[in-house]
């Protein structure tokens, strides 16, 4: 197990947005975590990262705990979040996106690596490479979740977490985005999913967890969810025989 | 070569002919000018744009608005004011406030504890945002103010320290051993070799991984700390190095104007500070001598052309047309002068290429 979380609970104040939830993710899988919204996705994700403290349980990230890291330390243990509405930096070039992206290696390894991984990113977001010379803030929605993604890969994580990449996107774009998850998927990344859009998200996962108002509601591997008749009338929109 | 080298390079050789000019020319520099700018003006803006720097680096890089700039300057100001003019009050022996270091010691001593003072405001107010973070600072260089016209609460019949409201006197002029840095020709070079050194330095933070990091920052806060910047240590590290370059400006005030009172630093200064920011471009390292030098000048021109252009006009019509170039300028050059030059020649440059 790469990346476990133990029955943590997080508040905003006196409000419990997250109760006693547990969730693993094991090397090269893609887990999906659905639900609607104020659910409590985007708050684990943020747990997870150190945005937030869980005020209970505990996250275990390679076998070390990482509860009580800074946002920073979790960044150096690899992991990577890719935030909620992308926050590229929209007043720096898409290149300079890049480089901070890798802002915790570049001391141990050197621009010559760096420029080499950003390469990479190029390779699987050609659009990006286009327009590397560009301001961020003129990109298109979907030309700015692939560079938040990128971003993101810059630290060669061994988890990347994904915050709605669909959001506010076109379907099609959603589509090769998607695509383009599954290509890093290919190449070995492990990657945490939060996900609105359920169906795309179930299609393109191993396993998958729903969560409900804070609390794991149903987990189990993302085929058979996308058959649960439960996950189907609530996220699917299909009908309740 | 690179831009900023050349620019280094430039503004180096214009300072040593600037002084050169003065010294060797009769008529002086301001002659130059036509009088508008005197070689007093030019000292001025070296010492201010030393605090200007300071203000970009936080303002206009990090994004983290300071009102209260001018209380940092004046804390290095009336630091170097009191231990040196008031070192009789003090107790401190003859033979170490007389001695030619003495001031020298006080600058860096006044910039580590204007530093500190910063570290201990900054970690707390920093965490605000906005425009929460811009009445914190607005009502933490008030309150330095009226520490300095209230001789920091202390009875002045016990121990007068920083003279009320009338400010201190007598400050001394820098000496290295018996080679006495006045008259101002020879201040000069001090004030703006300190003002270069500091644009270097701000030029290398910009250009560097902190540089970009402090982008990042004013750009997205969580985006910052999710690609593992610490935002929190970042931006209490610039506030306290932009606090640092206020204290330093402020001691080379002292002991050029031989004298400090509380107005120079109040309110008013604070925020003159951050228009000569905006004014040369507040994410423009370069834009801190032009912002500066601009704003003296349009004040020295307004006081001494006015009169002229509408009989009779007093001050009041000073304020209003100053006020009428402000909000000109925000509009036609919002990204500051440097700024607004280039855009402006490359928006000429293909018209004259077309016709």
């Amino acid at each position: 197990m790469l990346l476990q979380i133990d029955s943590i609970s997080t508040y905003y104040g006196h409000i419990q947005a997250l109760k006693d939830v547990s969730l693993h993710v094991n090397q090269g899988e893609i887990v999906a975590l659905v639900g609607a919204n104020g659910a409590g996705k985007t708050t684990l994700l943020n747990t997870i990262s150190g945005l937030l403290r869980a005020r209970e349980g505990r996250i275990l990230f390679d076998g070390k705990e990482i509860t009580r890291s800074s946002a920073a330390g979790i960044v150096r243990a690899g992991i990577s979040h890719v935030p909620e509405r992308r926050q590229v930096f929209d007043t720096l070039t898409v290149y300079d996106n890049l480089l901070l992206g890798a802002y915790q290696r570049y001391r141990r390894d050197g621009r010559k690596a760096i420029e080499k991984d950003i390469e990479r990113v190029f390779e699987l977001f050609p659009r990006l490479e286009e327009r590397r010379k560009q301001m961020a803030g003129t990109l298109s929605g979907g030309e700015q979740q692939m560079l938040a993604i990128g971003r993101g890969v810059m630290a060669r994580p061994k988890v990347l977490l994904l915050d709605e990449p669909s959001l506010g996107l076109a379907p099609l774009i959603v589509k090769s985005l998607f695509e383009m998850i599954a290509a890093l998927r290919e190449s070995g990344q492990t990657v945490l999913l939060v996900e609105q859009n359920a169906r795309a998200a179930l299609k393109l996962a191993d396993r998958a967890y729903v969560l409900e108002t804070g609390r794991v509601v149903l987990e189990g591997a993302a085929q058979d969810l996308l058959q649960d008749s439960r996950v189907q009338a609530a996220y699917l929109g299909g009908k309740v025989e | 070569m690179n831009r900023n080298l050349i620019g280094i390079i430039l503004l180096t050789l214009f300072i040593l002919f600037t002084g050169w000019y003065e010294i060797t020319q009769p008529e002086g520099f301001s002659s130059l000018t036509g009088g508008i700018v005197t070689f007093d003006a030019m000292v001025r803006i070296g010492i201010l744009t030393i605090v200007v720097v300071g203000l970009n680096l936080l303002m206009g890089y990090t994004g983290q608005a300071s009102l209260g700039q001018a209380a940092f300057y004046g804390l290095g100001a009336y630091f170097s004011a009191i231990l040196t003019a008031r070192a009789g009050v003090l107790g401190i022996p003859e033979t170490i406030a007389k001695a030619w270091w003495w001031p020298w010691l006080l600058i860096p001593a006044g910039m580590a504890l204007t530093g500190l003072f910063a570290y201990l405001v900054g970690r707390p107010i920093l965490r605000l945002k906005g425009h929460y973070l811009a009445m914190a600072t607005l009502g933490l260089g008030i309150v330095v103010v009226i520490l300095f016209r209230e001789n920091f609460g202390i009875s002045a019949n016990v121990l007068s320290l920083t003279g009320g409201s009338d400010g201190i006197p007598g400050i001394p002029r820098l000496r290295i051993g018996d080679y006495e840095l006045w008259p101002v020709t020879r201040y000069f070079f001090l004030v703006w070799g300190a003002a270069i050194l500091s644009i270097i330095l701000a030029l290398n933070i910009v250009n560097s991984r902190v540089g970009r990091a402090l982008r990042a920052i004013h750009s997205s806060d969580l985006a910052a700390e999710v690609i593992g910047v610490d935002t929190a240590i970042f931006k209490t590290r610039v506030f306290v190095l932009s606090a640092m370059m206020g204290s330093l400006a402020g001691s080379l005030y002292a002991h050029f104007q031989a004298a400090v009172s509380p107005p120079t630093f109040d309110f008013v200064a604070s925020l003159e500070l951050v228009i000569m920011a905006a004014m040369g471009g507040m994410t423009s390292v370069w834009g801190a001598p032009f912002g500066v030098a601009l704003l003296l000048i349009i004040r020295e021109l307004l006081r001494a052309r006015m009169h002229r252009l509408f009989e009779g006009a007093g001050g009041e019509f000073e304020v209003v047309a100053f006020g009428l170039i402000l909000i000109l300028l925000m509009i036609f050059a919002p990204d500051g002068v440097i700024k607004g030059f280039r855009s402006l020649i490359t928006r000429v440059r293909p018209a004259a290429a077309k016709s």
